[in-house]
């Protein structure tokens, strides 16, 4: 059973949103990382780009995949984790706390239509 | 059914098939296909011909063929083809190009795809090349897309129209339907602006001028675009690589690496680039990699790029090369070295440059570019009716004198004898007269 944290939101997608103020801090799962296996390759935007909810903004690669990213939120990518363009295991070793990229949410309420930890446990079966 | 002799089923073979499936006739399984598709009509082919005389007919065609001395260029180069390369790369172990996905019985195929790559690389300077392209013109074309995939909100690129045409055609057919705008430009640099992705540049332009690109990297660097360089691959053993001049990718048609004339084809492209833009190069990649035991062997690298993985997302909807090509090509280059090709260019310069003062000597010709640089293939503005020249040219058995842009155009490469540099110049000599 992959760990879910209960003080997080998640997308159908299997990304997690921790909510600072305006800012959203973006992740996978524990769940999409052990579904990917050994992560290679993470493609992420640069900062000042534009992100929309539920359009991709880059992609994960695994030694026996390529996944697309999905935006659970919109908004500006104010920081890009650059730590995992040299590390990219960090997703497999600790998803949770890699996080991937921050938005600055232009419409916050999306937030209501991600899922709780408890709903999330339902998808990622 | 008549005699065909290699189709491998009888007509009892296909009758027990038939019957198998409860088919009762061929026809019936296109029983699907509406009537209003079919040819009903009897086809008006002419009868079949036997063994011998299919050989007497294209023995016939073939006596039509007329073997001229070449002195044209335009992107296709009459270059020496060592007589071994043929019969190194007609080997059974090279007879399939197909992808060798399964790397365990595939290392030989693997190990001649990484040789290509690391001699693209040696020539152009960059990091990274693929398996090959079709040819030089998809190349460029396929640069420019990768060149929009790496900048970010950027989709319009710069053509330089100082490429050779064939290039042009080959972009503005390949660009029309993909989500690009293509600008065409003599002077690339006064296109630049914030939505330009990529530039790209020949390093000997359509007139056969060397190309000085001194500031041209530092200038499309600054305005944020990737610079493209297009170059004759047998050219970068004696110029300035494409790295030296700061570009981004390096193309190329390899036909001048040792690959006959051939109406056109088959010839290779390569595509290369520094290592930052490695996964937007379309294409297959081979890796070096280690075995179990630790030994050095080769697989296909950095597959999420590509169609049968990333779908709609790959980099492009190239999956296939041109191995086999890309095969003679790294033969040519092994047999040649550093030296051979340095040689290929310095005789081919100087028979050239002989030419080019040979021509203007008759009285036929005025200067195009005076004291520009140029190594294997120059201009001459004509002063004789051009239909005139090209015709007492090919009656003499040359094939030379091209028209481009109201210049002729002249080639030599180092298969051209001194005698037959001279030898042409009398045929000219004649018209002056």
């Amino acid at each position: 059973m992959s760990k879910i944290l209960e003080e997080l939101l998640y997308s159908e997608s299997h990304e997690w949103v921790k909510v600072d103020g305006n800012i959203a801090i973006i992740g996978v799962s524990d769940f999409a990382q052990e579904e990917m296996g050994d992560i290679t390759y993470v493609d992420v935007p640069s900062e000042g780009d534009s992100v929309a909810k539920g359009e991709d903004f880059g992609a994960l690669e695994s030694v026996k995949a390529s996944s697309e990213l999905y935006a659970p939120v919109s908004g500006e990518v104010v920081a890009v984790n650059e730590e995992l363009e040299d590390k990219p295991e960090l997703i497999n070793e600790d998803p949770y706390g890699a996080w991937i990229i921050k938005v600055n949410m232009s419409d916050a309420s999306e937030l209501d239509s991600l899922l709780s930890a408890a709903a999330y446990a339902e998808v990622a079966k | 059914m008549g005699n065909f002799a290699y189709f491998p089923h009888t007509e009892d073979d296909i009758r027990v098939m038939l019957d198998r499936i409860g088919v009762r006739s061929l026809d019936d399984l296109y029983s699907d296909v509406p009537a209003d598709f079919i040819y009903n009509k009897e086809y008006d082919l002419p009868d079949a011909l036997s063994e011998q005389e299919v050989r007497n007919f294209f023995e016939e065609l073939g006596k039509k063929n007329v073997q001229l001395k070449v002195f044209a260029g335009q992107g296709a180069y009459d270059h020496y083809v060592p007589a071994v390369i043929p019969y190194i790369t007609s080997r059974s172990e090279f007879l399939t190009a197909y992808t060798p996905y399964q790397c365990e019985i595939s290392q030989g195929t693997l190990r001649y795809i990484f040789e290509w790559q690391s001699m693209i690389c040696r020539l152009t300077g960059m990091d990274v090349a693929n398996a090959s392209m079709y040819d030089g013109p998809s190349a460029a074309a396929e640069a420019l897309r990768m060149a929009v995939s790496c900048t970010r909100k950027r989709n319009k690129v710069v053509v330089s129209t100082k490429l050779m045409q064939n290039v042009l055609d080959v972009v503005k057919s390949y660009l029309k339907y993909p989500d690009v705008e293509v600008v065409y430009a003599w002077d690339v640099l006064e296109e630049l602006g914030p939505d330009v992705a990529g530039v790209i540049v020949p390093s000997i332009c359509r007139h056969g001028i060397i190309q000085d690109l001194s500031g041209v990297a530092d200038a499309v660097h600054a305005a944020g675009a990737l610079l493209i360089e297009y170059c004759d691959p047998s050219a970068l053993a004696v110029l300035k690589t494409p790295a030296e001049w700061g570009a981004d990718i390096a193309v190329g048609d390899g036909q001048s690496l040792g690959i006959p004339l051939c109406y056109g084809g088959p010839y290779v492209g390569f595509l290369a680039c520094k290592s930052e833009y490695m996964r937007k190069l379309p294409g297959r990649i081979v890796g070096q990699a280690s075995d179990k035991d630790g030994k050095r062997c080769f697989v296909l690298t950095l597959q999420a790029r590509e169609q049968h993985i990333r779908r709609e997302k790959a980099t492009s909807n190239i999956c296939s090369n041109q191995s086999l090509m890309a095969l003679w090509v790294t033969v040519y280059l092994s047999l040649m070295g550093p030296e051979g090709l340095r040689k290929v260019n310095e005789l081919s310069f100087a028979g050239a440059h002989y030419l080019y003062d040979e021509l203007l000597k008759t009285g036929c010709f005025e200067e195009a570019f005076p004291g520009r640089p140029f190594l294997k293939e120059f201009c001459l503005k004509p002063l004789v009716p051009v239909d005139v020249l090209q015709q007492k040219l090919l009656d003499a058995g040359f094939f030379g004198a091209l028209e481009l842009d109201g210049y002729v155009t002249f080639c030599v490469t180092e298969r051209r004898s001194k005698a037959e540099i001279d030898a042409l110049v009398a045929v000219i000599k004649e018209i002056a007269l």
